[in-house]
């Protein structure tokens, strides 16, 4: 689960087989696939081929960045800007780079991972994820598809909802509520 | 001096490179997971055959289009086009907005992943808070286009 306290991560690793079980059931689906419909899972694995080379420059962009990151921003700084104290600030950092960041979510998974483990505030990882609903490249194409107003007033709300989808997972998945409750009674 | 200087950056240097490849190495199974499913999703989903289940009211509708769009993956642009179309086949906005921001914002197929980099509470509180998000979003969406006197079709 994810805490509050990066200290608490500290020790405790996944097993090298669990990381992979996701990727073993998606084989098994493919096996699957394969017997009942041999052509359209073959269209799939190309579709997936096809993706995956289309990714590879954003994934590496990714892991410089990552290298980067490691080698110049430390876990101060990490807490000073995005972790508990942060503040708006924080909200702030964490809305803008998920806007900006490029590729597909998941490619950031990992360097928000390591980035909470080094004290980024939970509300601040689900602000960012929530934020990336807002598709700078992919703008004028909206625009051109429902128009300008609808574009502008959609883009306001999921940026306005970025920072209450951080706190509230952060406030309904870190106990917290629990603990209020607790204080209440 | 100057050497020990350059000792410890190439130290550093070392590290940082071997821990982005133990981050990277240890998210890349699920990364290739999550694409090769998306090929599967592509294929076989009936995202096509959306407008099938809509027509059943206002809210009734923007839950088919969160639905559709939390369960759909791919490029955004897919769910512009297939919402231009719905649009012009008479879908309300609701539903349609209701799909956009779901698809960008619920993933479902990401889902294992997302569990796996940050747990599991905080992976499903994340994306059913996302898909309730979608619905007051296509509402409030819709209040404020008509509100401004702007009408899409």
């Amino acid at each position: 689960m994810m805490t509050s306290s990066p200290q608490k991560k500290k020790g405790k690793k996944q097993p090298v087989a669990s990381l992979f079980i996701f990727l073993a059931v998606v084989a098994a689906l493919y096996g699957l696939a394969f017997l009942l419909a041999p052509e359209r899972s073959i269209h799939a694995l190309h579709f997936g081929l096809k993706m995956l080379s289309r990714l590879a420059p954003i994934l590496m962009l990714v892991c410089l960045l990552m290298f980067l990151l490691n080698l110049f921003i430390k876990p101060d700084w990490i807490q000073k800007h995005v972790g508990h104290d942060s503040g708006l600030k924080g909200f702030l950092i964490a809305i803008v780079s998920g806007i900006i960041s490029m590729g597909p979510i998941y490619a950031w998974y990992g360097m928000l991972k390591d980035f909470h483990k080094k004290g980024m505030r939970p509300a601040l990882v689900a602000a960012f994820l929530y934020s990336r609903s807002v598709k700078l490249p992919l703008l004028p194409l909206m625009v051109y598809y429902f128009g300008t107003v609808y574009t502008l007033v959609l883009s306001f709300y999921l940026v306005l909802f970025s920072a209450a989808n951080g706190l509230l997972t952060e406030w309904l998945a870190s106990g917290k509520k629990a603990e209020i409750a607790r204080r209440i009674d | 001096m100057k050497e020990q200087k350059q000792k410890t950056d190439g130290n550093k240097v070392f590290e940082s490179a071997r821990k982005t490849v133990k981050i990277f190495g240890r998210i890349l199974p699920n990364i290739l997971a999550i694409i090769f499913l998306s090929g599967l999703f592509i294929e076989f989903a009936p995202i096509d055959r959306m407008t099938n289940f809509l027509g059943g009211g206002l809210l009734a509708d923007a839950l088919t289009g969160a639905t559709f769009g939390s369960i759909s993956t791919g490029n955004p642009l897919i769910s512009y086009v297939l919402g231009g179309e719905l649009l012009d086949q008479g879908i309300g906005l609701v539903a349609v907005t209701a799909l956009l921001v779901s698809w960008v914002t619920v993933g479902s197929i990401q889902l294992p992943a997302e569990m796996q980099s940050f747990g599991l509470r905080f992976a499903l509180v994340r994306n059913i808070l996302s898909f309730i998000f979608a619905l007051i979003i296509a509402l409030l969406t819709f209040i404020t286009l008509q509100a401004l006197g702007v009408t899409l079709r």
